[in-house]
């Protein structure tokens, strides 16, 4: 299932470069990741984690490098893309309903003009039923829960239809229910041969949430399969050797302070 | 009869119809700036509008509308476009870059109208009115002027409705579909200019950010849409600008553009205490209701688990009101089945126990 095509690339990165204030964020990130897995981007805090995939999708602007989507630039792959940010990033005071964030999605879709109408609805209200948010449709989105706009955002990126889903910290700030849910629904995904590009900060469950990891700190300092990359001496790397694991794994089980 | 002669007065006609038509562009327009965060962009921009009257008087040599809306759009834009340009390249945060360009545009102002009043030119005659605005001057063609601009903009804002919101909610997000957002941002900004410009006439340069701010944070509290809340805002501008226009011509000589933008104020303090769900009283009510049912459950849990200890009785004031309270509602007896004088005589009925049993087990669940 997830290897499946392996050969298909669904994401390409060459020499990606971006800068913040003459400080490089991101160094010469080459990397591919295959269609149909499930990927986690990991790394400290100010590794770039959510750069990265903001640079990606042209939020941040890149020094240099080129960003290919399933072998097509990404500015002709848009319709192919889809984006969950960080929920912070927004206003949750906007004077609007959970339907209607979730039709938003389908804005890029509908072109300059043409309005949302009935068919949209529909489908909006699909994508909230598929994260178990169909209750809450009139709901104003002030009045959510941390948990429950993540899956608005969740569901506004689950109507676009993309190949390729790019989630910000979409585990940040959520309930372990909500957070249970989100994985089954990325994992569900994945089994359709869709391919998710997670950023994710919680070291203890990243063995067990995802088949390809990137491990980052301003620069690449692994990146393969889960198994290959999750290794403690690329953790050191990354990370610095200010990392506590407690993990059944023996390899990783070691003290801050036996490091430095 | 008063009101037939006033409606028949042609100034007052002309002032109503120029308030109400600042009214509906600088409601619905305000909406979006105030849920950008860019309340004060408007404030900017008006301020900025002052050397662009200036400058088109000293070119043109009249006050004539169309060369000062001219001027005007081009200063403000030029202000808001700066001023993003300071946040964007500098590391100046947007509240600094926006007081900045406000006082700067507003200082060559004020330094280019003493310039032309000290060249005592004849035709200069209340170019300082822009300052608070002059309703009473008015005219039919600055009407002409002023409605066209208000329809164009809210046909811009109908066509592009999408656009709009979404930038407006989660700009990131728009782009990732394809939006033009710096396009759709600037077109925000450049229809806050042309509301500005529709006010300098009503209520002048320094007091417009008002209308930019007041309809739209009063509208906010009333509404779940955001076309409901440019609707609401629509008509709160134009309620206050009628209000605002009619109290000043009955009380002969207010200043209308101060009036207006009290009325504005007026609507947007009762919205904020009484709207239903946001406003600041039920608030008020909500907290004292839910702090009245926590007392409740807690004094029944209390009698409830310590229905052994014969002490409890009411010491204070608020509690015996409690009491009484809960004995009112059949939860609670005074049954003079205490002997010493310690004993209350409070107990629970049976009524009493089955609802202290459901506070009991509700909190034991919240615990574990």
């Amino acid at each position: 299932m997830a290897t499946s095509d392996l050969t298909d690339t669904a994401l390409s990165i060459k020499n990606l470069t971006v800068s913040y204030h003459n400080q490089p964020v991101l160094w010469d990130i080459d990397l591919d990741i295959p269609a149909g897995v499930m990927a986690g981007i990991v790394g400290p805090n100010g590794a770039g984690k959510s750069t990265l995939i903001k640079s990606l999708l042209g939020l941040v602007p890149s020094l240099s490098g080129e960003v290919m989507v399933h072998g097509r630039p990404y500015t002709t792959q848009r319709k192919r893309v889809g984006y969950v940010p960080q929920r912070s990033s927004v206003d949750w005071d906007f004077p609007t309903t959970a339907l209607d964030v979730v039709i938003m999605g389908l804005y890029g879709r509908l072109g300059w003009l043409k309005r949302p109408g009935r068919k949209e609805r529909h489908e909006a209200q699909e994508a909230l039923e598929m994260v178990g948010m169909s209750a809450f449709a009139e709901r104003q989105i002030s009045q959510l829960s941390g948990g429950q706009q993540q899956r608005v955002f969740l569901a506004r990126a689950l109507v676009q239809q993309a190949d390729v889903y790019f989630l910000d910290e979409p585990m940040a700030g959520v309930d372990a229910t909500t957070e249970r849910a989100i994985i089954d629904i990325l994992r569900r995904l994945r089994d359709a041969g869709k391919t998710l590009i997670v950023v994710h900060h919680d070291l203890q469950t990243v063995r067990t949430y995802f088949d390809w990891l990137l491990l980052l700190n301003v620069r690449v300092i692994a990146s393969g399969k889960a198994e290959e990359v999750f290794k403690i001496d690329h953790l050191r790397q990354a990370y610095g050797g200010q990392i506590a694991l407690l993990n059944d794994n023996e390899s990783l089980m070691f003290s801050a302070s036996k490091v430095k | 009869m008063v009101w037939l002669e006033l409606l028949s007065d042609y100034t007052f006609q002309n002032v109503v119809m120029g308030a109400s038509l600042l009214g509906l562009i600088s409601g619905p327009l305000g909406c979006f700036a105030v849920l950008r965060r860019q309340s004060l962009l408007g404030d900017a921009i008006s301020h900025a509008a002052l050397p662009g009257i200036c400058l088109s008087f000293i070119i043109t040599g009249s006050r004539d509308i169309g060369g000062i809306i001219i001027g005007s759009l081009i200063t403000g834009s030029a202000a808001a476009l700066i001023m993003l340009m300071l946040t964007r390249l500098s590391r100046l945060k947007t509240d600094a870059g926006l007081g900045a360009c406000l006082s700067i545009f507003f200082a060559v102002g004020i330094v280019l109208l003493t310039y032309i009043q000290s060249t005592n030119n004849a035709s200069q005659g209340g170019l300082e009115a822009f300052l608070f605005g002059q309703a009473a001057a008015t005219l039919r063609s600055d009407l002409w002027v002023m409605g066209s601009i208000t329809l164009v903009t809210l046909l811009l804002l109908a066509v592009f409705w999408k656009q709009a919101k979404l930038v407006t909610f989660d700009a990131e997000y728009a782009r990732t579909l394809g939006m033009p957002i710096t396009v759709i941002e600037a077109s925000l900004t450049a229809m806050v200019a042309l509301a500005v410009v529709v006010g300098l006439q009503m209520v002048g340069v320094i007091l417009m950010a008002a209308m930019i701010v007041a309809p739209a944070a009063a509208a906010r509290q009333w509404s779940r849409h955001l076309g409901g809340m440019l609707t609401i805002a629509a008509g709160v501008g134009i309620v206050s600008g009628v209000s605002g226009a009619t109290i000043s011509t009955l009380s002969r000589g207010l200043a209308t553009g101060p009036l207006i933008v009290l009325t504005a104020t007026a609507i947007v303090l009762i919205s904020l205490a009484l709207a239903p769900g946001r406003g600041l009283l039920w608030g008020v009510i909500k907290h004292y209701r839910q702090k009245s049912a926590l007392k409740k459950q807690q004094l029944l849990y209390a009698l409830y688990k310590h229905s052994a200890d014969p002490s409890c009785a009411p010491s204070t004031l608020g509690s015996r009101r409690m009491f009484n309270k809960l004995k009112q509602q059949g939860y609670l007896t005074r049954s003079p089945r205490g002997a010493t004088p310690s004993d209350g005589g409070w107990g629970l009925t049976a009524q009493g126990q089955a609802e202290a049993r459901r506070v009991v087990a509700a909190f034991e669940e919240l615990a574990s």
